[in-house]
């Protein structure tokens, strides 16, 4: 092991110069990496944004129905928000183990979890948008003649969407940064390459998988922001 | 529900508390870090956010700290921390292997919502009664510590127990690069396949963080200046009558 090793180390700095991983030069930075793994680096990408997205999807189609219950009833708006929050308290490295006896070492935990921290953002910010329709908006649509459902999707969501849009954004980067905890599980995309590079103290794929993951973050958000502009075309036209 | 008898029967055995790697010792050690992480979050934070409130300038800075600080994840951040050759995986003090590492990580982790709550809070001090302590003749600093402090109390300790609870809940991360804390527990449990062990590790861990939201809680509430003269209904009298500080330099003038 040791001996293939050494000879690994040796053909590639006599190859290719001064490689910038191997066991003797261990670099922060390194382009030669990005290219030999570059299909490791990819398939974890992708991970990461699939558990990403499905988290913050199932968080968002939970959420919903919870918050418009919590209007209709303000008797049950504190238990929501009171069991929500609750949630938000358990860590992540507990949460994941608290749920595999349920769903097992599989990808659903992970995406279940993460959907339970997003939420109680996305419960919070449905309501308060709900909040911020004007109230004269609500009653001159009512005195057209719009029906409940009528008024909901046409009038109280779109007029909504700004604070919720802002919620969304919120839950998607904290989302992003805590999937890298579902490697506990092994389903934990760009956290799967942090957690080997600890492991076997290799710096070039530690640094390369958090930067990545910041990126991500940041790529969610712009195009986060890009969406809210396309769906409310009426806060442009006010502001101008 | 096997594991779940596991669990039960790991967190029954006294065994398991005791000892250097027991759970106790490894409570003890996370509550350690947490305190202090938030306390240095705190020194750090507090002053500048309050201060940047204060003249009404940097916002922009507060709220962007704030931002990018979510989209940093804490475990990428410490696993930078701990393979690096400075703070490594030293350990340090009673906080034990990768202590310092995972300090710095959880100070920063706590800064964000520190400081957006404190400059928020003091931000959203009604400007007629900023306006009103300043027409008093007020000067800059009673300004701030007679009238602007006490109205932001609040929503500053808001932040903090937010803090507390999500650095509470992070320092369990530490354990996936063998660091200090419960979540040692959790982690060995799961690479071992004993899973019971974890489950008793995250039930401890989920339980001690319920612990602390309510005591955060009943903290934030006793430090409530308005608070003090009633419940909600009357709370707009509350908060002229709660600054005393305001009504005697009034009479003074008058």
């Amino acid at each position: 092991m040791t001996l293939l090793a050494e000879a690994g180390t040796q053909v590639l700095t006599s190859a290719a110069g001064p490689s910038c991983y191997s066991r003797l030069t261990n670099e922060w930075i390194c382009g030669q990496y990005l290219t030999d793994r570059k299909q490791e680096i990819i398939d974890a990408t992708v991970q990461h944004i699939w558990i990403t997205v499905v988290s913050v999807l199932v968080g968002l189609v939970i959420a919903f129905p919870l918050a418009l219950l919590a209007r209709r009833l303000p008797r049950l708006e504190s238990l929501i928000l009171g069991i929500t929050t609750g949630i938000y308290t358990i860590p992540s490295l507990a949460l994941f183990p608290l749920m595999v006896p349920f769903t097992g070492l599989t990808s659903t935990t992970v995406v279940l979890g993460l959907a339970l921290y997003a939420l109680t953002i996305l419960v919070r910010s449905l309501l308060e948008g709900f909040r911020s329709v004007p109230d004269e908006v609500v009653e001159s649509a009512t005195g057209l003649g719009y029906s409940r459902k009528k008024l909901l999707f046409r009038i109280e969501l779109p007029l909504a969407l700004p604070v919720v849009m802002a919620g969304l954004r919120v839950a998607t980067v904290s989302t992003v940064a805590l999937t890298t905890v579902g490697s506990l599980v092994a389903y934990g995309g760009l956290g799967n390459l942090i957690k080997d590079g600890v492991s076997t103290n290799f710096r070039a794929e530690l640094l390369t998988a958090s930067v990545i993951c910041v990126l991500l973050a940041v790529l969610l958000d712009v195009a986060l922001v890009g969406a809210q502009r396309v769906m409310t075309p009426w806060t442009r036209r006010v502001r101008a | 529900m096997n594991v779940l008898s596991e669990a039960w029967r790991y967190l029954r055995e006294g065994d398991n508390w005791t000892g250097a790697g027991g759970m106790a010792n490894l409570l003890n050690q996370q509550l350690l870090l947490t305190i202090t992480a938030l306390a240095m979050a705190l020194a750090i934070g507090l002053p500048i956010a309050l201060w940047l409130g204060h003249l009404g300038r940097g916002g922009f800075l507060a709220i962007n700290v704030s931002n990018v600080g979510r989209a940093v994840p804490t475990f990428a951040l410490l696993a930078l921390l701990v393979v690096a050759e400075w703070p490594g995986t030293q350990s340090f003090g009673p906080y034990g292997r990768a202590g310092l590492a995972t300090l710095i990580a959880l100070t920063l982790f706590a800064l964000p919502p520190i400081i957006t709550n404190a400059y928020v809070a003091v931000r959203e001090v009604p400007p007629d009664v900023r306006e009103s302590a300043r027409g008093m003749g007020m000067t800059g600093p009673q300004q701030f510590f007679r009238v602007e402090l006490p109205l932001a109390m609040p929503l500053v300790m808001s932040g903090v127990r937010l803090a507390l609870v999500q650095v509470w809940a992070t320092a369990t991360i530490a354990a996936l690069v063998a660091g200090p804390g419960l979540g040692r527990v959790i982690t060995d449990g799961f690479f071992r396949s004993n899973y019971g062990k974890g489950i008793a590790g995250a039930i401890v861990v989920a339980l001690v963080a319920l612990v602390l939201e309510l005591l955060a809680a009943g903290v934030q509430r006793l430090v409530d200046p308005t608070r003090r003269g009633g419940s909600s209904p009357n709370r707009e009298v509350g908060m002229s009558v709660g600054t005393p500080t305001v009504d005697q330099p009034a009479d003074a003038v008058g």
